[in-house]
This record gives structure tokens, C-alpha cells and sequence, in this order.
């Protein structure tokens, strides 16, 4: 693949003191985070615990009040389009055109990111995708999981070093929920960084390294122990329950 | 990829989008038309056009129906939040505002091809007795109007108030735009053709095209960071 803007990679991710306020508030305090190629990461947290706007400033579309986000060696914001082709996101909106297509929509992005032999590229994202059979009928009369799947491959494409998904399990069936988990394990094997938020705990466990936990803006890690990652995570959430 | 075919592909995704949905082309089309027919019922009197009125009433019925069509080709962006994903994508995002604006003065311009020949009809205006300085007055001035459109719209994709605020910002900026479009094309419909001050007006709009153009490529980066 052909890396617009020139090639850059990288092997580790790494948030140093991250802070977002919008206004008054503080969405994001002094978050930290260091990712190697190969491991996934579970953002957990409650509704509104800011898990979007952390992937957001780690893709580059937001910019951090304070602290900084390096991609192995490099800045975020300064080293722009070519470590944008390193990275891949998928949001809770889908970003993709519902008037056309899913092979319009791959073959649209693929050139956007430079992918070499995009038809065949298209056909691979189709089959995992298991749309394969609709390339050609407009995305809008797809139902929501379909949709998910596509907007999924979108994100994948072009294979990036850095995947950000963000509640990549909505609307999911089972047979997809359990080829999205496989695919998850391949992107781990290729060393991907994965981060994933998600509140299907029982679905992305065993495939996650380890996971970190939003709270009013700060990240604690959620230790490693006995019991579910459920458990573990309900646990991590009591003692601010109990001070209320 | 290069600058050039970036802009390229921007413009055919929304050319493409646009030939399925026929949504803005149908709209603006409908409301510019509509517009020129209410204004010819009020200006023209027993088959006879008030003096200079052709002129004003085709650019107003561009500038209308152009930020029709800059609101849609944005909120359409907006609705699966794609303009995020073309945010991420490795291409150059003075490359992305071109491909916007490049598709909207493709729109524009055939919505100009009907509404042209329409108020050359119906106000008895020569607009194809000098033919080139026309179509260089009306290219020149949708280009200026759409550059500062296309950056406005994308500044207010997030707006909640968005479809008021679009024309509150444009209409004060593209003034001047608007005025060069009216002189201009007035100077060709006059009983005695002004030529020299057709050609002035058509370079003013080149001028607001130049600075224009380039203030919005050196803001659309900062300004679309949030």
C-alpha cells in the first residue's frame, strides 16, 4: 500500500497527561495511556464518561486542552496526513454515504487512503463484511448491524497500525458478533493497536489485554484478577457509588 | 495521490450522490426558477422589463438557491458524520475544501443553465449577444460566491442554528461579489453595450476570486480542527 503523504509507522501509542475541557468542564483530566502493536485495549466507563471524545483527540479530529498523544516517535497534530493513514476509526456514526453503495462507499475510501488493487481489496472487505451479495444496492435500505459491518470494513481497509472503535458491537447479530471477535484476534495477530470501547463486556472478553476504566474525566486501569471482566468492572465502579 | 485527483474524487463522490438523490439539483433548480417567474410578474409590464432588473434579479436568484444548495451539500456530510471520516483520511484538507467547492459550482452551473436562458426570455435581456463575458461573469462570480459559501458551511456543520446562520455570515461577505455580478452583467444589457465596464467588473470578480480562494484554503485547516 502506498502511504499518502509519504510512509509512516509506528510501535507504541502513548498519552501523557491528556486534559479536554469544553467550557467550564472538564471532560478529560490528566489521562494516560501506553499501547504496544499487538495489544488491545478495552475503554470501559458509564454514559458520558467521555470514552468518545478520548478516541477522538487519539484520531486526531480533537485537539487536547494539555498534555500530549505521540504515535511511536511522532506528534499528533504535526505529523499530519501521513499518520493519518495509519489510523483507522470507526464512530458511532458510521461515516458512510447511505446513497451509495458499499462498493462505492470501499472503492471511495480506498483511493482517499491510496490502497493498492482496490477492487480486490473491495471484494476481501465485502466478504468480511458478508455483503458480498448487496455490493450494489444504496447503503440507506441497509438495516443498522449491516450498516456496522460496512462501516467496520471502512475502518479496516487500509489496514491500519491503529484501529479506534467505538461500540463496534452495536447492532451486531450473533453469527457477527462472533466473526467481529475473530477479526479482532487477527488485527492483534498483525500488530494492531486496538482500542475499543464498548459496554458488551461479556462480548470482548478474552480478547482484550487489559482495560482501563473512565470515570469523571480520569482513566484508572482495571486491575487484573479473579472474576469476570463484568465483575471486575462493577467493582472498580462501587467505591464512587458507595461515596454518593 | 496527487492534490489534483484528490479534489477530483472528492468532487465525483458528490457529483455520484447527487445523480442518485437529485436532491439539491431539484431543490435549487425549483426554488430559482420560482423565484425568476415571481419577479417577472412583478417587473415586467405589458412585455416590457424594468430597466436593469434582469441583472439583478438572475444573481439574486443564484445567491439564493447557492446557499440552498451549500446547506444540503453540507448537512448531507453531516447526517453519517462523514465529514469526520474525510477528516482522518491522509489527504490534504485544502485538497478536501476544493473538491466541496468544486461540486457546488458544478451544481450551480446547471442551475445557471437553465435560469439563464429563463431570464433571457422572460425580461427580453441579451444575455447571448455577448456570450463568453457573460458566462466569464457568471463563472466567475458562482466561484467566488461558493468559495466563501463552501467555508462558511463547513464552519457551521456543527451549529445547531446552522440554516439561519448561513446566510447571516455569507450574504454580508459576498457583497461584493454580488454588486460586480449585477454591474457587470447590467453593462452587457444596456441599449448601449458597455464592454470596457463589463470587462472591469469581470476582473474585480477575479480579483475576489484570487483573495477569496486563498483566504478560505489558508483557513479551512484551522478552522475545521476543532
Amino acid at each position: 500500500m502506498s502511504t499518502p503523504g509519504g510512509d509512516l509507522d509506528f510501535t507504541t501509542l502513548t498519552l501523557t497527561d491528556v486534559t479536554r475541557s469544553f467550557g467550564r468542564r472538564r471532560a478529560l483530566n490528566r489521562v494516560s495511556l501506553h499501547a504496544r502493536a499487538g495489544e488491545t485495549i478495552a475503554l470501559l466507563g458509564p454514559n458520558g464518561a467521555s470514552k468518545s471524545t478520548l478516541l477522538s483527540i487519539i484520531a486526531t479530529l480533537l485537539a487536547p486542552t494539555s498534555g500530549e498523544v505521540r504515535y511511536g516517535p511522532h506528534e499528533g497534530l504535526r505529523a499530519g496526513a501521513p499518520l493519518r493513514a495509519r489510523l483507522g476509526l470507526l464512530g458511532h456514526d458510521l461515516y458512510v454515504y447511505p446513497e451509495l453503495s458499499p462498493a462505492e462507499n470501499l472503492r471511495f475510501f480506498a483511493k482517499v487512503y491510496g490502497v493498492e488493487d482496490v477492487e480486490r481489496c473491495i471484494a476481501d472487505a465485502l466478504d468480511h463484511a458478508g455483503l458480498s451479495h448487496r455490493r450494489d444496492d444504496p447503503v440507506s435500505g441497509f438495516s443498522r448491524g449491516m450498516r456496522q459491518r460496512l462501516a467496520l470494513e471502512r475502518a479496516l481497509l487500509h489496514a491500519p497500525r491503529l484501529a479506534l472503535l467505538d461500540e463496534p458491537f452495536t447492532g451486531l447479530d450473533d453469527a457477527a458478533t462472533h466473526a467481529l471477535r475473530q477479526r479482532l484476534a487477527t488485527l492483534r495477530n498483525s500488530g494492531c493497536i486496538v482500542l475499543i470501547t464498548t459496554h458488551d463486556l461479556e462480548t470482548i472478553e478474552g480478547i482484550v489485554d487489559r482495560a482501563m476504566v473512565l470515570r469523571n474525566g480520569i482513566a484508572v486501569e482495571l486491575p487484573v484478577g479473579a472474576g469476570s471482566l463484568r465483575q471486575r468492572y462493577r467493582a472498580s465502579l462501587t467505591p464512587l457509588s458507595s461515596s454518593r | 495521490m496527487t492534490f489534483v485527483r484528490t479534489i477530483w474524487l472528492i468532487t465525483r463522490k458528490d457529483l455520484l450522490i447527487e445523480a442518485r438523490s437529485k436532491e439539491i439539483l431539484f431543490t435549487t433548480l425549483f426554488f430559482a426558477v420560482s423565484s425568476v417567474l415571481v419577479f417577472a410578474f412583478g417587473f415586467v409590464r405589458e412585455g416590457r422589463a424594468v430597466e436593469d432588473a434582469a441583472a439583478g434579479i438572475l444573481w439574486i436568484a443564484i445567491a439564493f438557491s447557492g446557499t440552498l444548495a451549500l446547506g444540503r451539500a453540507f448537512e448531507r456530510e453531516r447526517q453519517s458524520e462523514t465529514l469526520r471520516a474525510l477528516m482522518i483520511a491522509p489527504i490534504p484538507r485544502p485538497a478536501l475544501y476544493l473538491g466541496k467547492l468544486l461540486g457546488i459550482v458544478l451544481l450551480l452551473a446547471a442551475v445557471e443553465a437553465i435560469i439563464v436562458p429563463l431570464v433571457s426570455l422572460m425580461f427580453q435581456a441579451p444575455l447571448f449577444t455577448h456570450a463568453w463575458l457573460t458566462l466569464g461573469l457568471l463563472a466567475a462570480g458562482t466561484i467566488g460566491f461558493a468559495a466563501v459559501g463552501t467555508l462558511f458551511a463547513a464552519m457551521l456543520v456543527r451549529a445547531r442554528s446552522r440554516d439561519v446562520l448561513l446566510p447571516v455570515l455569507l450574504y454580508p461577505i459576498t457583497i461584493p461579489v454580488i454588486i460586480a455580478g449585477v454591474r457587470g452583467t447590467s453593462a452587457l444589457l444596456q441599449a448601449e453595450v458597455d464592454l470596457p465596464m463589463a470587462r472591469l467588473w469581470l476582473s474585480m470578480l477575479v480579483f475576489f476570486d484570487v483573495v477569496f480562494v486563498t483566504l478560505a484554503l489558508w483557513t479551512f485547516e484551522p478552522v475545521m480542527t476543532e
